[in-house]
């Protein structure tokens, strides 16, 4: 009976609002089986909201959710098989880390033996098989978030929701996590759904991302899409680095033109495929600090290439981080633009040197600006 | 080394009330009531050393049933007032919003303002022949004659729940307060119902708030006296009451010592029982909350 089988979850317009705020706004999208899905969006976008009406603890205003092709509006939370890793965890700390594990597999009515055997198959399974009988404050960060996930995984549900789980580790560790979360989706091959803030987890991890923004969906895609191909001027800033100018478009047609930026800097650009930008138009210009390409000395002079945009400026500051330096340019319009660098560590650029900046007018990704938002 | 000097006699000044406290209120009276309650009366103003007046209170089956009769109505107002007391609680940390908790925590306190005598009187304003719930009744026709609800046992648990409740719900809201809703939550979302979630994981993390508002209950319980008594009347039968006897009626402060001390040793073994039984320790219960 089930149409579609493939996705594990579906969501058709779902809606929520509080009185009159509306934090969620018709959202729809289906995720398929085995594949880890990241929500992206700033604080209070409402990617809580929609994670808390999939698991069941808040009903929606409007629309469906379908898990596994049926629908479970009015399911209570303890009917779904969906399972939450909470953002603090939710660990209990009054049992130990076998009985923590075991409390789902008790309430669902297996028998003593299954219990013990599914408790530590699952701990082998997520390489921590000595700590059954360990107490939760026993444990590291890292082995903690092993066990939340562990304590969902062993009841084996359709999709498993995680709610910032990382945020309250320190960055290394966030780091090593990220591979390891990587890593237990792909073994156990279960949806995982997963919200964040953060876009490094959401990137890094992820097969398919969706960034909310304001209670809706601004763009579904693959990381890479939604880094190369940003759909709106919010994808475009809000996934990785990116100078960003306003201006107004000066000449064009379908395929890109010249706009002039506020300060007076002109910008060839390329138009985003989703939207037409005709002359005149206020529009948003963004270029990313890789695809900036810094010239110094003798090749400041050499003409740049027909498509590409170049501006002289001066080093204002140097901002080292090994492989991910930038370097910081004051252009002749006053404004500061990052520029990505490889600071070898000997002859490389000083504050105060005079550079020249050039970028492909294929990088400059630019939206029209929507004077209702 | 004047500085280590100045910093110790700040310590020793910080800390002398603390022991002047427990020196002079607490141990120099309860040894000079060990003492007394050792002292046999073998003719007027004569005493000798022995354990007379405690090998009296075992002889006489009416001291120790009245003891043990204390401190079974004792136990059964502290889980009524924790079977009351929980839910309100977790109303209280739980389910109202932040403004109602202050409100309905405020509400809760209230009654403290009232002391306990007036409050008594309150109740025998309702409760007596001529009180207000037996007038009604009348008025309304759902009995014929007047009804005394006071001088018996039940309106002595009412009361003393009603007194004591409120120590109840200060440590559990507490401790209620603590637990993540995240906690809760998770209960659900791992499969359980309503009754698990209560069983398996509030009641466990309430616990060090529920041993330690039970022994706060059951100690002022087994301890007062002034609802018993004017609830209960003359015939409560409260240890208490036996203690204030020995006392000033029949002056006989050998016996009224040995008496107190028993109701001491006794709520003392009442609660290391209930300690040893749920798996808590004073350290994690009373010291936390």
């Amino acid at each position: 009976m089930t149409p579609n089988p493939t996705f594990d979850l579906e969501c058709n317009n779902i809606a929520k609002s509080f009185g009159k705020v509306r934090a969620v706004n018709d959202v729809s999208f289906t995720i398929p089986s085995g594949s880890f899905f990241s929500i992206l969006g700033p604080s209070g976008c409402g990617k809580t909201t929609l994670m808390r009406m999939i698991a069941g603890f808040e009903e929606p205003t409007g629309g469906d959710i379908k898990i596994k092709g049926k629908s479970v509006l009015g399911t209570p939370p303890n009917k779904r098989n969906v399972k939450m890793v909470f953002q603090h965890l939710a660990l209990f700390p009054m049992m130990n880390v076998y009985e923590n594990i075991a409390y789902g597999l008790r309430c669902s009515g297996h028998d003593k033996d299954e219990i013990k055997r599914k408790v530590h198959d699952v701990l082998e399974r997520i390489a921590l098989p000595d700590v059954a009988d360990r107490e939760i404050h026993q444990l590291s960060g890292g082995q903690k978030q092993r066990i939340a996930i562990a304590r969902c995984m062993v009841l084996d549900p359709d999709v498993l929701l995680l709610d910032e789980p990382l945020g309250a580790l320190d960055l290394k560790l966030r780091e090593a996590m990220k591979i390891e979360l990587k890593l237990l989706q792909h073994q156990f091959n279960t949806t995982f759904i997963y919200i964040t803030h953060d876009q490094s987890e959401a990137l890094v991890m992820s097969d398919h991302v969706a960034v909310m923004n304001k209670g809706d969906f601004e763009q579904i895609g693959t990381p890479q899409e939604l880094y190369h191909r940003p759909n709106t001027a919010f994808v475009a800033g809000f996934v990785g680095d990116s100078n960003r100018w306003t201006g107004r478009v000066k000449s064009g047609d379908a395929t890109g033109g010249m706009a002039e930026t506020d300060q007076g800097l002109p910008i060839k650009f390329t138009a985003n495929g989703q939207s037409q930008i005709s002359e005149g138009e206020t529009v948003d210009i963004f270029v990313r600090p890789e695809f900036i390409r810094t010239l110094r000395g003798a090749d400041r002079q050499s003409p740049v290439e027909p498509h590409e945009t170049s501006i002289d400026g001066v080093v204002d500051s140097l901002l080292f981080n090994g492989a991910n330096s930038r370097v910081l340019v004051r252009g002749s319009t006053g404004q500061l633009i990052e520029a990505d660098v490889t600071l070898t560590g000997s002859g490389d650029l000083t504050p105060g040197e005079d550079v020249r900046l050039a970028w492909s007018s294929e990088q400059a990704t630019c939206f029209a600006r929507h004077e209702a938002s | 080394m004047q500085q280590k000097d100045i910093k110790r006699l700040t310590m020793l000044l910080l800390f002398a009330p603390f022991a002047l406290w427990i020196l002079l209120l607490i141990l120099l009276p309860h040894i000079g009531m060990v003492i007394l309650s050792l002292r046999e009366k073998v003719a007027p103003r004569v005493y000798e050393f022995g354990f007379g007046n405690y090998i009296d209170f075992a002889m006489e089956p009416i001291y120790w049933n009245t003891l043990l009769r204390t401190g079974s109505m004792a136990l059964l107002v502290t889980a009524l007032a924790l079977l009351i007391g929980f839910p309100i609680a977790y109303y209280i940390a739980k389910v109202a919003g932040f403004r109602t908790r202050g409100a309905l925590f405020l509400l809760c306190l209230i009654p403290l303002w009232v002391s306990d005598l007036i409050r008594a009187f309150g109740w025998i304003l309702l409760l007596r022949e001529t009180g207000v719930i037996s007038t009604f009744l009348q008025w309304s026709g759902a009995i014929d004659g007047p009804i005394e609800f006071l001088y018996n046992d039940a309106t002595v648990v009412v009361g003393l729940v009603y007194t004591v409740i409120l120590f109840m719900i200060v440590p559990l809201v507490s401790t209620l307060d603590g637990m993540d809703n995240s906690m809760i939550e998770a209960g659900y979302n791992l499969g359980g119902n309503g009754f698990t979630v209560l069983r398996r994981i509030i009641v466990p993390y309430a616990m060090p708030g529920i041993v330690s508002g039970c022994i706060v209950v059951f100690m002022l319980t087994a301890g007062s006296y002034l609802t018993p008594i004017l609830l209960g009347g003359k015939n409560s039968s409260w240890f208490t009451e036996q203690i204030y006897d020995q006392f000033i009626t029949r002056f006989n402060w050998e016996s009224g010592a040995a008496f107190g001390f028993l109701l001491l040793a006794f709520t003392s073994l009442v609660i290391w029982l209930g300690l040893k039984l749920s798996g808590q320790t004073l350290a994690n219960t009373v010291a936390k909350s």
